[in-house]
């Protein structure tokens, strides 16, 4: 195919007011206003949301799947961090 | 389903660099059968990637495609109330197209890709939208049958085990329902209408029963994919599974409209509690997949044209966002 190929940007929506935006999916679009323009025409046609961002792909940083275990292996043997680590005595009361 | 042909194509289509391991595969499967999503980035067997690549794509393509049999009604349709619903039904069509799209571009295939393949007749979509709506009841009978199979498939669908897919199938499923239900009206209220309005909706199911029910693909002892399928979780139902379970639910619902299913052989069975069907014409459903159905070569002409008359648009687009792009650095 001859012509060039428009970006793919990624779409999340918040889906009202108080919420985080979430991941919906991708659109195609030569430009970031038009990014706009599809992500509400596919993703928003029965008012999903309140509000979209869009952003490029290739901007994403990602972990790598393959490297999970490692990379969130420092987390693993910090029980301590949790509430549940400390044993208080029954009675001792909104703690 | 929408992606009846897909036992056709693909074997051998990616040579393979890294050999898979034993370990490799099994630690996969253990993942599947603990009911774990597989996402974009997972180490995947390459033939797991391929299987998903052609049913997903062959999937869009069935909802750009089918775009083009209800297209056709929408600038006769019979009042504006009913006009402004096809054209939310056809637009919706094309969003789970792009639903559909994004989510195979997670697995390494381009967009432009799928089209090209779509485009040169090497990919399939589904063989249902290779018949002509000739009258306005045909609009009912598509909603009704076609949006009504493709559900019972979809559902499903939504715990796949390619997390990309499942999502998309949720959004897809959420909107599949209005498609049903405007589709079941339509019939509903020409069967409440005049004696010739109930012949039309008498004669759009006559046409459209058969291909509904060729839409759940081959029976299972002639589909060779669908054990790996289900092994992988991307399947979870047998095309007979759910065929008798579209023709269950939807007798019933020919029976209030008070139109007659075409099928002499179409019986109760007390003992199974399923209905009995006639043997579907195979050679029909095999000759619309291999290209010769009724409007096999029309659909395909229509979509090459309207990619092709589109080309400016997309160059055009694409110089402008260039010009704003220069315009903003200087």
């Amino acid at each position: 195919m001859s012509e060039q190929v428009w970006p793919l940007y990624e779409v999340f929506i918040r889906t009202r007011g108080g919420l985080s935006h979430r991941h919906a999916g991708s659109v195609h679009a030569a430009d970031d206003q038009m990014a706009l323009d599809h992500a509400r025409d596919t993703y928003t046609r029965r008012s999903e949301g309140v509000s979209l961002w869009v952003v490029r792909s290739d901007r994403i940083v990602a972990s790598d799947p393959a490297e999970t275990a490692a990379f969130f292996e420092p987390a693993e043997d910090k029980i301590y961090r949790h509430p549940t680590f400390y044993d208080i005595p029954d009675g001792v009361e909104n703690l | 389903m929408y992606t009846q042909g897909l036992d056709k194509a693909g074997k051998n289509e990616v040579a393979n660099a890294d050999p898979e391991t034993a370990e490799q595969l099994e630690a996969f499967q253990a993942r599947i059968d603990a009911e774990e999503k597989i996402e974009a980035k997972d180490w995947m067997p390459e033939a797991y990637r391929r299987t998903l690549i052609r049913q997903i794509s062959q999937h869009a393509h069935s909802e750009i495609i089918g775009m083009q049999p209800e297209g056709n009604w929408l600038t006769r349709a019979p009042s504006l109330k009913r006009k402004a619903i096809l054209l939310a039904k056809v637009q919706d069509e094309a969003g789970h197209g792009l639903y559909l799209y994004s989510a195979a571009e997670t697995l390494g295939v381009s967009r432009d890709q799928m089209v090209a393949d779509l485009l040169s007749g090497k990919a399939k979509y589904s063989s249902i939208f290779n018949y002509p709506t000739l009258g306005w009841a045909d609009i009912g009978a598509i909603g009704w049958l076609v949006d009504g199979a493709a559900i019972m498939n979809q559902i499903p669908l939504c715990r796949c085990s390619y997390g990309p897919y499942a999502r998309a199938m949720v959004r897809v499923c959420k909107e599949e329902s209005f498609h049903q239900r405007q589709g079941f009206e339509i019939m509903l209220t020409l069967c409440r209408g005049t004696a010739e309005q109930k012949a039309m909706a008498q004669d759009a199911l006559k046409r459209f029963w058969w291909p509904s029910l060729m839409m759940f693909g081959p029976n299972d002892s002639n589909s060779t994919h669908s054990a790996q399928s289900m092994a992988w979780k991307i399947k979870r139902f047998s095309n007979d599974e759910l065929r008798q379970k579209f023709v269950d639910i939807t007798v019933r619902q020919a029976d209030f409209l008070g139109l007659r299913v075409p099928d002499d052989k179409l019986a109760f069975n007390d003992a199974t509690g399923h209905y009995e069907f006639s043997e579907i014409d195979w050679q029909e459903f095999f000759d619309v997949l291999a290209g010769n159905g009724p409007c096999n070569s029309q659909r395909m002409a229509k979509r090459r044209s309207a990619h092709e008359d589109g080309a400016w648009v997309r160059e055009a687009a694409r110089a402008y966002a260039d010009k704003r792009a220069a315009q903003a650095a200087a």
